[in-house]
Parts: structure tokens; C-alpha cells; sequence
């Protein structure tokens, strides 16, 4: 890696931290997506602040019937938290198809989520959790819907000098059943497209569902007219089908040399259809 | 530790012995040129058009030559003596490219070198290269052979206006007859894409010159240390015994690094005007953009059959995207395709012809198979249409037509004379592996529940041991010297230069074998000109079956120098050596090979016209090719919703000859069906119309990885070549020769049911995905 110069600092509190930044220093994770863009010259940061020492934006645990995950929880320790396994299996399912080991041993979730690549897998999951996004600056803190959070391709919500110092996902109870699903680009292993599904049920009927998409278009979003139209219905095949395939409508779909706008418009209407599938047969 | 043994009965080829050469590669201590350091050693970084083509107006370096720590910044005008990259191949009326090392007025490819900067570390070399200024006059590019060759193109070099850089023509036989009295004739255009090689190491060059004594050392990842030393010296006019060239560890070529490129005659040329070392290592972006690309073919094919399934004769036209300018093979690769057209078949009447196309692209050169995967790939689908046409078996068509056992050595209409095969008995034992009547039975119910299953056949032949010196561009022998050392350990110094292919161990097994010694007691020596004689490298799967051959014949004559001292020892006249030791036939009597290397070093004594010391070279000249051989069968399933093709069964039956070590030839096999397979479901170098790289680097550009490999069920036929004493063909290309063309006729048949009769590579979801629905619909 040829960067340009830089400088580095790598303080161990965050009050520390965010006085860097807020004097224009670029936060480092990871390095899973800055590193290559560095390396590359994309981005040429000037002092970099890396957050991997401070302890305390490391952690996963329950607080107020809630999961709250620190920004430099790696994938790694978000897919196999045994807290997130238990009573958030969509997050660490979703961790689990992020990159490869050596990715998923470095990269993180607060890292994944400030990057805000149209095609990330965890911003899916985090729509269908409706996840919040506490960020945080020398003077502020704030919280923010994931929904609010992910603004454009490689835009978010964060103001200069704020980092994400946590995400948090809901404690869904019994009755709830969550999958994700992801067609892998096979030259980076990001998502073509992925579906991240919740639905719960009461009896026969579905009571909340909530669809998370990436991949497909210019940011993850909810899909709510599908959302809707499972809300109520037993979710027989013929609804998931049906539900499966207003997913994608209305979409600005993205194009590439991998997929076509219509082919990922077709796909992902087939791997929603497997997601609620999967979501539904898991309810327990 | 080596266990030193120095005398075993054991015998050492055919054993799956482990690689001698891994643990230095697995526990990262092996040395590649980016690991060499020196005292005083300065960093190179090439600026780079960013433009496919266009016009240089003027070019500032002052900001960058003001930059601390940057020693010099040189442009093309300072090179434009120093040489040009160098072609080694010659075809009637070739048009040859003068590429300087540096542009000078005009850019031709994105990626062409502008300017170097030459500085105290890589990042000051970066950092300058941007603050040089560049003003281009950017003109439209052409990217595609096919669109060169149209009138009106933009003509890639100005004085060559129809992009033409050669035609070439090769007949034999009546093709016109075969196709008049054929009962059915068969066309059908064929692709074979662009390829990026990757190795996992990219190329890498540190040049050191020592103005005292007129020396050069250039280290180098490369395949043929020998022809750069040639190649680079000459072109620079310094004196070849004072020029040493080192190939130290290289992290795979496939091809790619037979070339002698701009950078190493560069490298070489600013040491000198600097009097310092200098290093330059090849970014990844850099290796694809400027390492050479391989295939590139638009392939025309008209078959003409007998109903019988008989193949009369084949015409091809191959249009060749040679890209920009040409690397030391690039115009001679689709000739080897015209050489191979044939396959494993009888047909005695062909017709060939090629155009070589400029592109304002990387050049296209050797890739693994170099001409033979393309000319496989070609004669494998045609014939698998021919059989569609005749509504014939697949494996039945090539039954028919294979090359029989008692033809051997057989002429082919292309000039060739293969040596020797039982081309139908690795098909036959894929098939029955496979259980391919239980598989087509399968398949007929498959079908009849609308699953689109497909098997996949492919029978291929290919040219290997390259080559006799006649029919190569820089010799085609190969050299060995063996030592005994005092100690009676041996040293074996080869002409080759393997990168991954194992002969360090391999030629020990020989060495060991011949000489009655452990392998432990061999050390294998490579890829430095001043260690060992002059060799032409590794490439064209040569290594074991011309390099070996050298070194057994080496072998041969040390082994009567040792009898000869064996017998001094012993008193006698009629000994034998074996198992380490020299025996007197009548008496019974021996003496250890330990004590022999002693005597003839300490020389005490020697015998009749016997000079001291325990040495031979051999340098040999092979008189022919050699022609592996083998067949894959490929069992795909297609999934209708999503074009997804998952490979459920994967049967390479190779053979090449025999086998020295069944765990490196396997390896071989294994990684060239990985290759093969890349070509045929992902790889693919595309660019756009203005000539931009648009897969330029791993993000986009579909390298299969482990997780997207089937399982591989490798198999083997055994029939030895009678080229060379070990009988060995070579197995470095086979597995990717073999397996584009099993996997697309695979997925064809899979999609036969909806009227499919060929697909392009590579077979992306989404391509077949269109075919399923809109087949769906109709
Ligand atoms: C080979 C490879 C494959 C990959 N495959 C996938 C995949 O399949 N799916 C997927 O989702 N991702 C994939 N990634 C991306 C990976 O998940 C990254 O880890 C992630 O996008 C960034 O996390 P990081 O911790 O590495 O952040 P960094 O690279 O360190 O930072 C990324 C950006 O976020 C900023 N940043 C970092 N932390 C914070 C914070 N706490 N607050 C505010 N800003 C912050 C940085 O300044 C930078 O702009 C892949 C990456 C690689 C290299």
C-alpha cells in the first residue's frame, strides 16, 4: 500500500478521540474499506485516528431490553456473540456473510455502517430491526433511526466530527422468525442484492413484518408496500410470491457489468421469496 | 533437518512425495524480489496514461523533480535510445511496433509508461509520479478486434491504418472437397475472452549495476531468466558474461512472465545513469493493466461431417486481439491454435486463417494453454454440435473420430506428428467413473420434470515439451549439469525455471533414483545466470519432459564416471551402480558412493584418461513434441430462477505420460481446472469503448476462489511419449485445456431442452438467466 503521507494517532479514550476529530481527523476502524481507498488514492485523510484502542467502544450487552453493540465490534465478534446468536440471530447471521475470515476479523460494524456502501450486507439486517444508530460528537450525542441513518451511496446522517459509538437492535421475543438472504458479486463477495427478513406472527397471522434490502439501488432501504401487504395474511406460498415480488417495485435499480437493473429487480424478488420463507419457517 | 542418507534402495519416482520447495513458501521465508534490499537502493514509480489514446503536447516533470527525496524523472525523450520492448516471434510481413520504453508522442493503451520517478523510498516515488503534469490530446480508442477491423476504425498506430498486423494462412489436404461432398456442415462463431493471468505475485524488478567491473545483477520475477539476460543485454549493448540475471523466488507466471518487459531493460538503464540500485514492484493495478493478457480469439468454425459422424474437414478464422504492441510470443500464440485445430481427430483436410487485430489494449500473450485452450475449446464445441446436428452421442462422435492406437506416430493435416495415445481410454474411464449411461437416464427424467441438467464432455490433445528448437523463437532444448560433491551429496543446476510447478522435487526423485541416493541428498538449483548453464525457462508444460531429459542424460554420463572410479576402487573390470553403491559383478564386493565421490575429489589415484572431480553437463535437444491427452466430464445443474450454475460433478481424467509424482501432477490438474473453469463461468477482461479497463482489478474481475470450486475427481491413463527416455509428456497446462470447453458444453446441453446450441463464455448467471426466461415464455 502506497498512501499518501498521513498522520496517525491512536488515542485511548474517546473524549480524546473525538477532540481529534473534531479538528478534521478521519476516524479509523477497520481499515477494511478505507485502507483499500488510501491505497489507491481515493481518499488521502491527513491524520487518521484510529479507534481500535479505546476499550470503550468495544462491547456487546444487553441494556434496557435492547442489544447495544459498540462500533468496533468486528463482524466477527457480532457473528459469533452469543448474546446477538440468542436474541438478535439476524445481526450475527447477516455478520456471517460479510467478506471473508481476515475481513471479518478486522472490519467493523460501526466502520460498515459509516461507510454506508450501497451494496453492505449489515444496513439490510439493521432496516428490518429498525435499528438505532447512536452517534456521537465532542459536544453531542444523538440517535438516529437506521431508517434516518443511511442517506445516499457512501452518505449517512453523520456530521463532521461525529462518529457511529453504537447501534442498537431490539430483543424480538417468541414468535418472531428472521433470515437473510445474499447474492453474492463474485468478484468482491458484496451483495448483488440481499434480503434481510423479520416477520412475527400471533396464531396464523402476521402481526409485524419488516423487509431490509441492499444492494439493489443507491441505498438499503425498507420495503414497506411489501411490508404491508404480508401484515395480516397467513403468509401462505402464494403470499410470499406475491409479497416477494413488490420488494423491488418502484426501485431505481442499480446496473452493472454483474447484473443488469432487471436481473437484480428479478433477483431480488426471488431471494425475498426465500427469505420470508425461511423467516416464516423459523417462527417458533 | 535433512536426514542424510546419501545411499536407499528405494525407488523415488512415482511416489507422492511431498514438495521440497513448501516449507520455504508456507512458513514466508522464501526470498522474492521485493524481499531484496540493498544499501543505497532508490525506488521507481512509473506515471501511466490514464488514456487509451491520445496525443502527448507537452509533459512537466519540474514539480516532481523539485520534490524532496526524488533523485531523477526521466520521459520519453531521455529513453528513446536506450531500446525498444522486444518481440521474439516473426511472421511473413509482420507489422512490429516500435514500443519505446517510455512513450514519446503519442499514448496507445491506458497504462502505456509516460515517465518514471525515481526516489529514496516508494512513497516519494508515488507522490512525484502524481505531481507530474501531462497534457494529452485524447482521440477515440478501439477496444475489440473485431471493431478494429472495421472500415473507418481508429487506426491504433497511424501508419497502419486497417489495424492489420499480420494474415496468415495454413492449409492441408482438400478442404474443399470434404466440405463439397460433406453431408452436413456446421458454423458457428465462438469466442474465446480476454484473460487477466494474476499471479499471486506481480512482477517485480531491481537492477543493480557496477560501473567498476561493467557489471549488471537484475533481479527478476520471471520464467526465462536466460532470454531476459539476452534480450536486455543486447538491447542495451552490454556485455552478456558481465550481465547476470536471477529469477528468485516468483510467485507464479502462467505465461505471463516469459516477456521481456519495459521495466526490466528501464530498471537496468536508470541504474546505470544513476549508479545505484534501483527497485520497482509492480502494483496490482499496474499487473492488470500492463502485465500481458491472454486469449482474446473471435473464432469463426465450419465443420463438414459425413452422416456417419465422420468429420471431413474444419475451417477456421481466428481473429486475433493482439492488443496495442506486441510482447515477446504475442503474434506466434493463435498460430499454435491453428497447430492444434485438429484435437484428437483424424481429419485430414483443414483450412486456417488469421488476423492479427491491433487494439488500443494490453497485449495479449502466452496464458496457461497459450493457443491450445482456444483451439480445444473450438474443435470441442464444434464437435458437440456436429453430434447435436446428428442427433449423436456426444462421446459417440468422438469415439468415431478419435486418432486410432495403431496410427501412432501420427501426421496431422496441421504439420504436426503425434507421438503417441490411446486417446479413447481417458474418456472411457471418465465415463465410467461418471456412470454416464445411469447419468443420461437421469438427465431424461430430470428434463421431463423441467430441471435443466447437463453433461459435459470434453476429449482434448494438446502440444507440450516445447520444443525442437526449429519450430520455437529462441531454442527449444534445455541444459543440465549434475555435481557430486565430495561429501557424495549431488547438486543439480537446470536450465528451467520453476515458479510453482515443483521440479525441485521432481528432478530430485529423478536425480535420486539414477544415482542410488536419498532425496535429501539433492539440492536443485534454478534461475540464476551465474550459477547455472544456459537454459530457455520454464513454459509450454517443457520442463520435466525436455529439462528432465537433460538432466537424466546428465545423469547417464556421471554414472559411468562414478563406475569408472567405482571400479578403480574395487579392482575390477564389470561392476554394476545401484542402490548407492558400485558392486564387482563376480566378486560381490562393493563400495559405498560416499567413498567413490571421496576418491575421484581427493584423487589420489584415477582412472585410465579420467580427469578428477564428478561433473556433467548435458544440453538437449528434443526431436519432437510430446501430445498429453485426456478428457473431462462435467455433470451441471442450472437453476431456472436465477441462471445459477452449480457444478455437481467434476472428472478430469489426464494423461500425460508417466507420472512422476501422482501428488505434484495432480496439483497441476487441480489448479488448470480452477483456471479453466474461471474462463468458462466468470473471468473476463473487459474494457469499454474508450479503451478503459472496466475489470481492472479484483473488485470486478471474477478470480474463482476455493469456495467456488467442485470437488475434482482426477484420474489417469498412463501411456509414456517414446520422445524421451522418461516418458513424460508434461501436465502444466492440461487441467485448463480441458475444462472451459467440458463446462460450456455441459451447460449447453443442460439448456439444449430450450433450443441452445451454443453459449459464449463466460457463462454468467445472467446470460443464461435471459435465455431460461425468454425460452420460458416463447
Ligand atoms: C475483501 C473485502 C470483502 C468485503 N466484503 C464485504 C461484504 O461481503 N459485505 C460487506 O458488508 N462488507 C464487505 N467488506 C467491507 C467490510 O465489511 C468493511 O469492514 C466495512 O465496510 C468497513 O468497516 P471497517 O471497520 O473496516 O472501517 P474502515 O475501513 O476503517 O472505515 C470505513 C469508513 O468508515 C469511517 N469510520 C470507521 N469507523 C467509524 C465510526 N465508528 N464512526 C464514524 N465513521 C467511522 C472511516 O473513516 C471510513 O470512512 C469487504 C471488505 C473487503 C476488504
Amino acid at each position: 500500500m502506497i498512501p499518501q503521507q498521513f498522520e496517525y494517532s491512536a488515542p485511548k479514550t474517546l473524549d480524546e478521540a473525538l477532540g481529534l476529530l473534531a479538528e478534521g481527523a478521519k476516524p479509523l476502524a477497520g481499515g477494511m474499506s478505507l485502507i483499500p481507498m488510501m491505497k489507491l488514492r481515493l481518499a488521502s485523510p491527513e491524520h487518521l485516528v484510529d479507534l481500535g484502542r479505546i476499550k470503550d467502544l468495544n462491547y456487546i450487552r444487553e441494556e434496557g431490553g435492547a442489544i447495544h453493540i459498540g462500533a468496533t465490534a468486528t463482524h466477527q465478534d457480532v457473528l459469533s456473540s452469543p448474546l446477538l446468536r440468542g436474541k438478535c440471530p439476524l445481526l450475527a447471521e447477516t455478520a456471517a456473510h460479510i467478506g471473508d475470515v481476515q475481513v471479518r476479523n478486522m472490519g467493523t460494524i460501526g466502520g460498515s455502517v459509516a461507510h454506508a456502501d450501497p451494496s453492505a450486507d449489515y444496513p439490510a439486517a439493521l432496516q428490518a430491526l429498525e435499528a438505532k444508530i447512536v452517534l456521537k460528537g465532542a459536544k453531542s450525542e444523538r440517535t438516529v433511526s437506521a431508517e434516518d441513518f443511511f442517506v445516499d451511496t457512501f452518505t449517512t446522517a453523520l456530521e463532521p466530527g461525529e462518529i457511529v459509538r453504537e447501534v442498537i437492535v431490539p430483543i424480538d421475543g417468541d414468535g418472531t422468525g428472521t433470515n437473510y438472504q445474499k447474492v453474492l458479486q463474485p468478484a468482491s463477495g458484496f451483495a448483488i442484492v440481499g434480503v434481510a427478513v423479520r416477520v412475527r406472527k400471533q396464531g396464523e397471522k402476521v402481526t409485524l413484518a419488516r423487509i431490509g434490502v441492499t444492494g439493489l439501488s443507491n441505498r438499503a432501504f425498507r420495503a414497506k408496500e411489501a411490508e404491508k401487504a404480508l401484515e395480516g395474511r397467513s403468509g401462505s406460498p402464494a403470499e410470499i410470491q406475491a409479497v416477494a415480488a413488490l420488494v423491488g417495485q418502484g426501485i431505481d435499480a442499480n446496473s452493472d457489468l454483474h447484473a443488469s437493473a432487471e436481473y437484480r429487480l428479478h433477483l431480488t424478488a426471488v431471494y425475498a421469496a426465500k427469505a420470508l420463507a425461511t423467516a416464516l419457517g423459523r417462527i417458533a | 533437518m535433512a536426514t542424510t542418507t546419501i545411499t536407499k534402495t528405494e525407488k523415488l519416482v512415482g511416489k507422492r512425495i511431498r514438495r521440497r520447495e513448501d516449507p520455504r513458501l508456507i512458513t514466508g521465508t522464501a526470498t522474492y524480489v521485493d524481499d531484496i534490499k540493498m544499501p543505497g537502493m532508490l525506488y521507481a514509480a512509473i506515471l501511466r496514461s490514464p488514456h487509451a489514446a491520445a496525443k502527448i503536447r507537452s509533459i512537466d516533470i519540474s514539480k516532481a523533480k523539485a520534490l524532496k527525496g526524488v533523485h531523477a524523472v526521466f520521459v520519453g525523450e531521455d529513453t528513446k535510445n536506450a531500446g525498444a520492448v522486444p518481440c521474439g516471434a516473426s511472421l511473413p510481413g509482420l507489422r512490429v511496433p516500435h514500443h519505446n520504453l517510455l512513450a514519446i508522442d503519442r499514448v496507445y493503451l491506458v497504462g502505456h509508461p509516460v515517465a518514471v520517478v525515481v526516489a529514496t523510498d516508494r512513497y516519494v516515488a508515488r507522490d512525484g509520479a502524481e505531481l507530474i503534469e501531462v497534457d494529452y490530446e485524447p482521440e477515440a480508442a478501439v477496444a475489440d478486434p473485431e471493431k478494429a477491423l472495421a472500415p473507418g476504425a481508429h487506426a491504433v498506430h497511424p501508419q497502419w491504418a486497417d489495424n492489420v498486423a499480420f494474415t496468415f494462412h495454413q492449409e492441408g489436404g482438400d478442404v474443399a472437397k470434404a466440405f463439397a461432398e460433406a453431408d452436413v456442415i456446421v458454423k458457428q462463431r465462438i469466442v474465446s475472452q480476454r484473460l487477466i493471468p494474476n499471479s499471486m505475485e506481480t512482477r517485480g524488478v531491481v537492477a543493480d549495476w557496477h560501473a567498476a567491473d561493467r557489471s549488471m545483477n537484475l533481479f527478476t520475477s520471471t520464467q526465462a531468466p536466460h532470454l531476459v539476460r539476452s534480450l536486455v543485454a543486447q538491447i542495451l549493448g552490454l556485455e552478456e558474461n558481465r550481465f547476470r540475471v536471477v529469477a528468485p523466488e516468483v510467485g507464479g507466471g502462467f505465461g505471463a512472465k516469459i516477456q521481456t518487459y519495459a521495466e526490466e531493460i528501464l530498471l537496468a538503464w536508470i541504474s546505470m545513469k544513476l549508479q545505484k540500485p534501483v527497485k520497482w514492484i509492480e502494483s496490482r493495478r499496474e499487473n492488470f493493466l500492463c502485465t500481458i493478457h491472454g486469449r482474446g480469439h473471435v473464432d469463426f468454425y465450419e465443420i463438414a461431417a459425413k452422416r456417419d459422424g465422420t468429420i471431413t474437414g474444419i475451417k477456421l478464422k481466428i481473429i486475433q486481439d493482439l492488443g496495442a504492441y506486441f510482447t515477446v510470443l504475442t503474434p506466434a500464440i493463435p498460430t499454435l491454435s491453428v497447430l492444434m485445430m485438429p484435437g484428437l481427430y483424424r481429419t485430414p483436410n483443414i483450412q486456417a486463417d488469421i488476423v492479427g487485430a491491433f487494439t488500443n489494449c494490453t497485449p495479449t500473450d502466452a496464458y496457461r494453454g497459450a493457443g491450445r485452450p482456444e483451439a480445444t475449446h473450438g474443435i470441442e464445441r464444434m464437435v458437440d454440435m456436429v453430434a447435436a446436428e446428428l442427433k449423436m452421442d456426444p462421446a459417440e462422435i468422438r469415439l468415431k473420430n478419435f486418432v486410432r492406437n495403431e496410427e501412432f506416430p501420427f501426421p496431422t493435416a496441421t504439420g504436426l506428428v503425434y507421438d503417441s495415445g490411446d486417446y479413447s481410454a481417458p474418456l472411457k474411464k471418465a465415463m465410467e467413473m461418471a456412470g454416464y449411461d445411469q447419468l443420461r437416464k437421469e438427465q431424461v427424467e430430470a428434463r421431463k420434470q423441467g430441471k435443466l441438467m447437463g453433461i459435459g464432455l470434453c476429449a482434448y490433445g494438446e502440444i507440450c515439451a516445447f520444443g525442437p528448437s526449429p519450430a520455437t523463437p529462441a531454442g527449444g532444448w534445455e541444459s543440465a549439469t549434475v555435481k557430486i560433491e565430495p561429501s557424495g551429496q549431488v547438486t543439480v543446476l537446470t536450465g528451467i525455471s520453476p515458479h510453482g510447478q515443483g521440479e525441485e522435487t521432481t528432478f530430485a526423485q529423478i536425480t535420486g533414483d539414477e544415482l542410488g541416493v536419498g532425496i535429501d541428498d539433492v539440492l536443485v538449483l534454478h534461475g540464476d545466470t551465474s550459477l547455472v548453464p544456459y537454459g530457455i525457462g520454464t513454459f509450454g508444460s517443457r520442463s520435466t519432459a525436455v529439462g528432465g531429459t537433460a538432466l537424466y542424460y546428465a545423469l547417464q554420463d556421471l554414472k559411468a564416471k562414478v563406475k569408472k572410479f567405482g571400479a578403480m576402487l574395487l579392482e575390477s573390470e564389470d561392476v554394476t551402480l545401484a542402490n548407492g553403491q558400485c558392486t564387482d559383478n563376480k566378486t560381490g564386493k562393493s563400495v559405498g558412493f560416499k567413498e567413490i565421490a571421496a576418491a575421484a575429489y581427493r584423487a589420489m589415484k584415477l582412472p585410465p584418461n579420467t580427469e578428477p572431480g564428478l561433473l556433467a553437463t548435458h544440453f538437449w535437444e528434443p526431436p519432437n513434441f510430446t501430445f498429453p491427452f485426456g478428457a473431462h466430464l462435467v455433470v451441471t445443474d442450472v437453476d431456472r430462477d436465477t441462471g445459477n450454475v452449480s457444478i455437481r460433478r467434476y472428472i478430469a481424467i489426464d494423461d500425460c505420460g508417466n507420472i512422476l509424482n501422482p501428488l505434484i501432477v495432480d496439483g497441476q490438474v487441480h489448479g488448470g481446472v480452477a483456471q479453466g473453469i474461471g474462463q468458462a463461468l466468470w473471468e473476463q477482461a473487459v474494457y469499454d469503448d474508450n479503451g478503459q479497463l472496466v475489470t481492472g482489478e479484483f473488485m470486478d474481475y471474477t478470480m474463482p476462489r476455493a469456495h467456488m470450486m467442485p470437488w475434482i475427481e482426477s484420474g489417469h491413463t498412463v501411456t509414456p511419449t517414446p520422445v524421451n527416455p522418461l516418458g513424460v509428456k508434461g501436465v502444466g497446462e492440461a487441467g485448463t485445456i480441458g475444462a472451459s470447453p467440458a463446462v460450456v458444453n455441459s451447460v449447453v446441453d443442460a439448456l439444449s431442452p430450450l433450443g441452445v446450441k451454443h453459449l459464449d463464455m463466460p457463462l454468467t448467471p445472467e446470460k443464461l438467466w435471459k435465455l431460461i426466461s425468454a425460452g420460458s415464455n416463447a
